[in-house]
């Protein structure tokens, strides 16, 4: 044993780790992405660690090493578990037989996501089993007792953490390395009645399945995580997860508390005995009201009289991220306290709006700007997707009318092009987010004869989420290096006739390529390629030249870099944040600002 | 010495307030003291209003630190330090840089930022305030890159932190690549 100050999807992947796992698999998405890539980084040297394409591959794989007798970990954000959602909600039903941890991170808030869906409801949806930990140093115990418990009970089992806990940092006792398990593989072994899925097999398992969670139920109210700490008084409190330390930091006295950390199954008994004398118990949560309506229940099923309150009540925000004060409020009403009145302040002076933006040389901002003038004045869709690029919604770019899920921009696209078919459809897609599912649109596209073009910002990484490798990369996070998969060669087997390759950065060209490749019918692509320069290190800076600056404010108003700023009425430029990639350079009508090379950006 | 020490850092993404919070969580843990913190990470990195919250002490659950806890606020950028102003406690201290940084969306037009107004109201609002020069500190230094290191020292100096410069110098040793020691030295001790 030793101490290490751990960040908590560092401590799920030391856990996971010291458990004796084999395979990591997964995708990246903030809250979650650090647990593969600390897997990876602190692998003793016999754990095979994949970034999958998409999280349905990454379960898949996962899924195969789990038949094989070996212990695997699949990593996602809540979003990813939609995809994942096909292979998992099916190998519920087959089972597993060497552990199989789903870590799945989810984001209150939300902070970096589309949606607020709770893991825990996704659970009882599927059946599968889930731990819900309250800090690092538990994150860090209690995934390795979540693999003991799949590969007790041969289910794949949930291990949801929420941002508070993935991204919050402890210092905390952990495992050396000679301390790790070291388990065997078995191997597959041939049983199509065990590992066919047919709807024969489908009922039989079904049955035990629903008798398994019933059991387990009693079984988990015997578990330490789900915890009763005894208080005074008829008014309890029921949390979990990260709320559970709001609570405990936002009690003055001692009420009786429930801690939930299997919400499903539920573990009925041990509610019932913190429910007993007690007439009011609030339920602090966040997400879906899980452990409210799971109380309600007991409460119906054993016919008690505490009235539960929480989200469903109002006494708790049915939305957005609970705070240490949001709970102390929420507290102090339902113990009928005087609320503590908030310090009266002078009102504040406005403060700027700091919203996350393309970094400053980022060549989507080229790639936008390169579409949004070669398009000006046509009716046109821009379909945006999900990464750095959907900052290309902001002004004075305004380049993204939607955003929905991973791929979803190009569906999007040609949905509105068979309903509105003067209008100008793009899709716009990064590298990353065109293999994980990209394909299948594009070919939905040429299939069905629609009119569209894809246009791939091609960075060559995983930009949004720190930069991790892809198919396209060829590199892999084991840090071998592979044969490229090239999205030109991907869209040309499909049967695109016009794949383009334009460097956004040389801006005349890339003008006269949308506009020539817009206009052709059919399915046509253009990828532009340039690094992300968050990863390369730039060797040229830009300058204004005051003297031959006229204030015209063309750069600033139509870039929005943010190394662009005003000094007086002319434009200057940061230096700390210019990376000379002379998109500036190329708009400036009067030809005043000079100094990058976009080829030393390279 | 207080039970527990909260501390907030805020600023813009990119500026190094992350390795500001681990440099002061290192130099706690040499301390014996615990540590939890906790940081904005992902979306709101790319020139976005960032955070660390820093809780030193053994009385701590959440990460988090509630409105009014904050011992101590060292802001990056004097409209974040104004931004974060309700989570001090009466009589805590503000650290803040000077420089403002303005964003796009004030060159657009989309938004206003009053600088003397905001400068302002810190210095009528803030009772314990050390206002750090830092286009001085990155002419004399030569660098811009340590505001981070400048800004810890000020607040050591200022005395609301139990920790010591020779903690903070410590942890630099370990997690900065020693080319750059003699100029965190240098910005440690610059206020």
């Amino acid at each position: 044993m030793h101490t290490e100050f751990l960040m908590g999807n560092e401590a799920i992947a030391l856990g996971a780790l010291a458990a004796g796992v084999h395979l990591v698999a997964g995708y990246p998405g903030t809250p979650s992405t650090e647990v593969l890539e600390t897997a990876a980084k602190r692998n003793p040297g016999s754990v095979y660690v994949e970034w999958s394409i998409n999280e349905k591959a990454a379960m898949e794989v996962a899924a195969g090493a789990a038949y094989a007798g070996a212990r695997a970990l699949v990593t996602m954000k809540q979003v990813g578990l939609n995809v994942a959602s096909d292979p998992l909600m099916s190998l519920e039903y087959i089972g597993v037989k060497g552990g199989l941890v789903v870590m799945v991170a989810d984001d209150p808030g939300p902070i970096s996501s589309q949606t607020e869906q709770d893991t825990r409801t996704f659970a009882m949806f599927s059946k599968v089993p889930l731990f819900d930990p309250s800090s690092v140093q538990e994150a860090y115990t209690m995934i390795q007792e979540a693999f003991e418990f799949s590969e007790k009970y041969g289910t794949p089992v949930f291990f949801r953490a929420t941002t508070r806990v993935d991204h919050g940092y402890e210092a905390i006792d952990v495992k050396d390395e000679a301390e790790y398990k070291k388990l065997p593989v078995e191997g597959f072994i041939k049983d199509s009645s065990r590992w066919v899925i047919f709807p024969r097999l489908s009922v039989v398992n079904h049955a035990k399945i629903e008798r398994r969670n019933a059991a387990l139920s009693d079984t988990l109210s015997d578990y330490p995580g789900n915890q009763i700490l005894p208080g005074q008084g008829r008014k309890g409190i029921a949390s979990h997860g990260i709320n559970f330390t709001y609570v405990q930091e936002a009690l003055t006295e001692e009420v009786p508390l429930l801690r939930v950390a299997t919400p499903f199954p539920f573990p009925e008994r041990k509610a019932v005995e913190f429910m007993e004398g007690l007439d009011e118990v609030l339920c602090v949560e966040e997400l879906d009201p899980v452990i409210e309506r799971a109380l309600t229940y007991v409460c119906g099923k054993f016919g008690l009289k505490t009235r539960i309150r929480g989200k469903l009540t109002g006494d708790i925000a049915p939305s957005g991220e609970n705070t240490i004060a949001s709970v102390r409020a929420a507290i102090d009403a339902f113990l009928e306290k005087e609320p503590v009145a908030a310090p009266q302040s002078d009102p504040l002076p406005p403060l700027p709006v700091r919203p996350p933006v393309l970094c400053a040389g980022c060549p989507h901002r080229a790639s936008f700007y390169a579409v949004k003038r070669a398009m000006q004045g046509q009716k046109t869709i821009f379909c945006g997707d999900i990464g750095c690029y959907t900052l290309g919604n902001a002004q004075p770019l305004d380049m993204c009318d939607t955003c929905l899920c991973m791929g979803a921009g190009l569906g999007i696209a040609q949905g509105v092009f068979h309903m509105e078919p003067d209008t100008k459809a793009f899709a716009f897609v990064g590298d990353s987010t065109f293999f994980a599912s990209g394909i299948t649109g594009t070919i939905n596209a040429f299939y069905n004869q629609a009119d569209m073009t894809l246009v791939v910002l091609d960075n060559s990484t995983t930009a949004m989420t720190g930069h991790q490798p892809h198919p396209g990369t060829g590199r892999t996070v084991m840090g071998q290096v592979v044969e490229k998969v090239r999205i030109e060669n991907i869209l040309k087997a499909i049967g695109l006739a016009t794949v383009e390759i334009v460097d956004p950065l040389d801006h005349k060209l890339a003008v006269k390529t949308v506009k020539r490749v817009a206009a052709e019918p059919g399915v046509k692509a253009i990828i532009f390629r340039s690094p992300c320069v968050a990863i390369t290190k730039p060797k040229a800076r830009a300058k204004v030249d005051p003297e031959r600056c006229v204030g015209c404010r063309r750069c600033i108003d139509q870039l929005g870099c943010p190394a662009l700023i005003l000094d007086g009425k002319k434009a200057m430029i940061d230096t700390s944040l210019c990376t000379g990639c002379t998109l500036c350079e190329q708009i400036c009508p009067v030809g005043a600002i000079s100094g990058g090379d976009r080829d030393a950006q390279k | 010495m207080p039970k527990n020490e909260n501390i907030i850092l805020c600023g813009i993404g990119g500026q190094g307030t992350i390795l500001a919070s681990k440099l002061l969580a290192a130099a706690a843990m040499k301390r014996g003291m615990a540590v939890k913190t906790a940081e904005t990470i992902g979306m709101a990195q790319r020139g976005g209003s960032v955070f660390s919250h820093i809780r030193l002490g053994e009385d701590v659950h959440a990460p988090l630190i509630a409105p009014g806890q904050a011992d101590l606020i060292i802001a990056f950028e004097p409209a974040e330090a104004v931004r974060h102003l309700h989570m001090l406690r009466p009589g805590g201290r503000v650290v803040v840089s000077t420089r403002p940084i303005f964003p796009t969306s004030v060159l657009v037009g989309q938004s206003q930022y009053p600088v003397e107004e905001v400068i302002d109201y810190l210095k009528t609002h803030v009772e314990h305030l050390t206002m750090v020069d830092s286009e001085q500190a990155a002419k004399d230094l030569g660098s811009s890159k340590v505001l981070n290191v400048v800004l810890l020292g000020a607040a050591i100096r200022s005395g609301a932190l139990s920790l010591k410069e020779e903690d903070i110098l410590e942890a630099i040793h370990e997690r900065v690549a020693e080319r750059f020691h003699a100029l965190n030295e240098n910005a440690l001790k610059y206020v």
